[in-house]
């Protein structure tokens, strides 16, 4: 079974992250970047199918030159080979764009069973991409998954719910999105680090890839950032005192609350 | 390693063992050290890891990497915590070199798969309750009798000596005298579980709590003949090529416990108020994190000199002891001054700076004290 992970390069989750005054998009340079987090969870998964069944894992990364880095690791994790579209035209792409990016790498892959990726990136928490993938290689989707069995061309997942999960199935080839839930995801160890630098990377260009430059990146997104602006800091919150008729004073200061904000 | 940097490989090993550390073993380490209780399943992990193959080739299941990954390995650990770092430390460079390095084709066969895989640690038994700098001393004998070696004697302090995965102690002992009446000193192996070979209970120590340390004792152990480890006699030459070595590795650690205690500092001197503003806006505290940076940043240097040089074959007696003497003095210095900043939390068990404290005083006694590094510098001064 011929397997594909997505991964993104994201900046660390810890790190103070801010927008460049000058496009609107995520000031990359200023943070330590890593991989996404909940791709981890997408190679592992992926490494695991491939001890039962068999067949190749593909990486394949989006992103600038320095995304090498997270290429390099999902490879050290075991990864067999990767797929990397580097181009200065991608800046500031949108989600439809990258779907669109990325279905075009995947079509020039072979007999690909299985498209794995985590269901949301850290840094635009959008969750839309798997579905726009699927929808554009016309492949069955499978998202939310918090376990994953392939049993010939069935693939069977249970769908994480706010209540629980259901079960969904699926034929081969498919799209699926896990959750963390999934799995708890490899160190790298150091035979592997040292043999991810001998691993064949094949890199594109948009074009390589038959898309126009125009549509992708800032020009081509559908949607764009007008301005921003700071969260402002939390205020304090306001103290009721509880002297023995405490729910009526409570009732009463949220009345006036409602009021003052003109609620009610 | 190219010259001060590390190369990308060993840059990702830094990175991986980085979150390694933070990720799994910092979040729940002192709770082990608290009750003096050994992390099996964090050295299961650092096994799968690779961790404890780090310098060993391939073709014995180790990582075919070299002694500076294991010493980058080591420092980030001990940024985090010291005991899973002796943990390694002793296992690696102790427990497993020996074999490695003076071991017999079947010996090498025998132990050093199931070591580089963290399943079987290795300890290396030289200190007895009479002495440990004076390593010539030893009391412990061992005679042959027909095919077996039959040991008698004590060995005191011993890392990774009574864990429930403990392989093999490889413990020094007199095997006769040379003709003009030299004590003969050999390493011989002693798999763990051998009748005559009693592990005592666990030592309470200042520090290093989470690492197994035991008192050793051996009466009328037999062990096959074939159990000598290199050639007879020649066990004092080993060991001191081992400890060599052990210095860098040892001067790695002590490096991450100092790194630690800048990286602990920082966090807190940017967190916690005094007189309305950041205890770090005084130089009085932000001057006593810069010092503690500059001796990390120093103590690395030195081992990173001491590794390359002992890497490329050229001769590092005097640089591993002056890189083990000062990343020791230092690494207690940091973790003084970074007690310091943290006020009464510091003093709290609790707090990983008390950790660190209690951690780092070690390091100027083990694997040979501040005295002994003195004397071989001296030494190889011509004093
Ligand atoms: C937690 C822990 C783990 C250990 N793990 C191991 C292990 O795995 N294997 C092992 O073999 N040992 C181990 N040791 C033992 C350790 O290596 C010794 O404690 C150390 O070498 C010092 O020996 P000693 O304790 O006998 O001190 P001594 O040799 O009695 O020294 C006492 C003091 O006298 C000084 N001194 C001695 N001789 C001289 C001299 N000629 N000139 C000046 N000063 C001198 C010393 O520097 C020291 O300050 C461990 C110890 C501890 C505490």
């Amino acid at each position: 079974m011929n397997i594909v992970v997505c991964v993104k390069q994201v900046p660390d989750t810890w790190s103070e992250k801010r927008l460049d005054p000058e496009d609107s998009t995520l000031d990359r340079e200023a943070t330590d970047p890593v991989m996404n987090e909940m791709d981890e969870y997408a190679v592992e998964e992926a490494l695991r199918l491939q001890e039962t069944h068999g067949g190749e894992v593909t990486i394949l990364c989006m992103g600038p030159d320095s995304a090498t880095q997270t290429v390099r690791k999902a490879l050290s994790m075991g990864g067999d080979r990767a797929v990397h579209v580097v181009d200065d035209a991608l800046h500031g792409s949108d989600a439809v764009a990258t779907s669109l990016v990325l279905a075009r790498a995947i079509e020039t892959i072979d007999a690909v069973d299985l498209v794995l990726l985590g269901s949301e990136s850290s840094d635009a928490r959008m969750s839309v991409v798997p579905a726009m993938l699927a929808e554009r290689l016309g492949r069955a989707q499978l998202t939310f998954a918090k376990e994953v069995t392939v049993d010939g061309p069935t693939v069977t997942i249970k769908r994480l719910t706010d209540d629980g999960y259901q079960v969904v199935e699926g034929t081969t080839p498919a799209v699926v999105s896990v959750v963390e839930k999934i799995n708890e995801p490899r160190y790298p160890s150091f035979k592997g680090i040292m043999s991810a630098k001998k691993k064949p990377v094949q890199t594109y260009a948009v074009a390589d890839l038959g898309i126009d430059p125009g549509e992708v990146g800032l020009s081509g997104a559908w949607t764009s950032v007008e301005s921003f602006e700071l969260a402002p800091p939390r205020e304090s919150g306001r103290v009721v005192t509880d002297d023995g008729n405490g729910a009526d004073r409570l009732a009463e200061k949220l009345v006036e609350f409602l009021a003052s904000k003109k609620f009610v | 390693m190219t010259g001060m940097h590390l190369s990308d490989e060993l840059e990702s090993l830094r990175k991986t063992v980085e979150e390694f550390a933070h990720e799994v073993v910092a979040p729940v380490i002192g709770d082990f050290y608290e009750r003096d209780a050994f992390p099996y399943a964090i050295v299961a992990q650092m096994g799968e890891m690779g961790l404890f193959g780090l310098p060993f080739p391939e073709e014995h299941g180790g990582m075919g990497g070299d002694y500076f990954a294991l010493c980058v390995a080591l420092e980030e650990l001990a940024r985090v915590d010291s005991s899973v770092a002796i943990t390694l430390e002793a296992a690696v460079s102790l427990g497993a070199m020996p074999i490695y390095r003076f071991g017999t084709a079947e010996q090498k066969a025998e132990w050093l798969p199931r070591m580089c895989a963290g399943e079987a640690l290795g300890a290396f038994g030289l200190t007895e309750p009479g002495g440990g700098s004076d390593a010539g001393a030893t009391l412990t004998t061992a005679r042959l009798d027909g095919d077996d070696w039959v040991i008698n004697g004590t060995k005191a302090f011993i890392t990774n000596s009574g864990t429930d995965i403990t392989g093999l102690v490889t413990v020094t002992a007199v095997t006769g005298r040379s003709e003009d009446g030299h004590k003969e000193i050999s390493s011989i192996i002693v798999p763990s579980g051998t009748p005559g070979f009693t592990v005592s209970k666990k030592y309470s120590k200042v520090g290093w709590n989470a690492s197994d340390t035991r008192e050793l004792s051996f009466q009328d152990c037999r062990v096959p003949m074939a159990n000598l480890l290199g050639e007879r006699g020649r066990g004092y030459a080993q060991f001191l090529s081992i400890l060599d070595e052990g210095r860098i590795a040892i001067a790695a650690l002590a490096v991450g416990l100092a790194q630690g205690c800048v990286d602990e500092s920082v966090r807190y001197a940017k967190e916690r108020s005094a007189f309305g503003r950041p205890i770090g806006a005084n130089q009085a505290i932000s001057f006593k994190i810069a010092d503690m940076e500059l001796r990390a940043h120093t103590a690395r240097l030195a081992y990173y000199d001491a590794a390359d040089r002992m890497l490329r074959g050229e001769p590092f007696k005097k640089q591993a002891a002056i890189a083990k003497l000062y990343s020791s003095e230092i690494a207690v210095t940091n973790a003084r001054e970074a007690t310091q900043v943290h006020g009464g939390y510091g003093f709290m068990n609790e707090f990983p700076v008390a950790r660190m404290w209690r951690d780092s005083k070690i390091l100027e006694i083990g694997e040979g004290t501040s005295e002994v590094q003195r004397m071989l510098i001296a030494r190889e001064l011509g004093l």
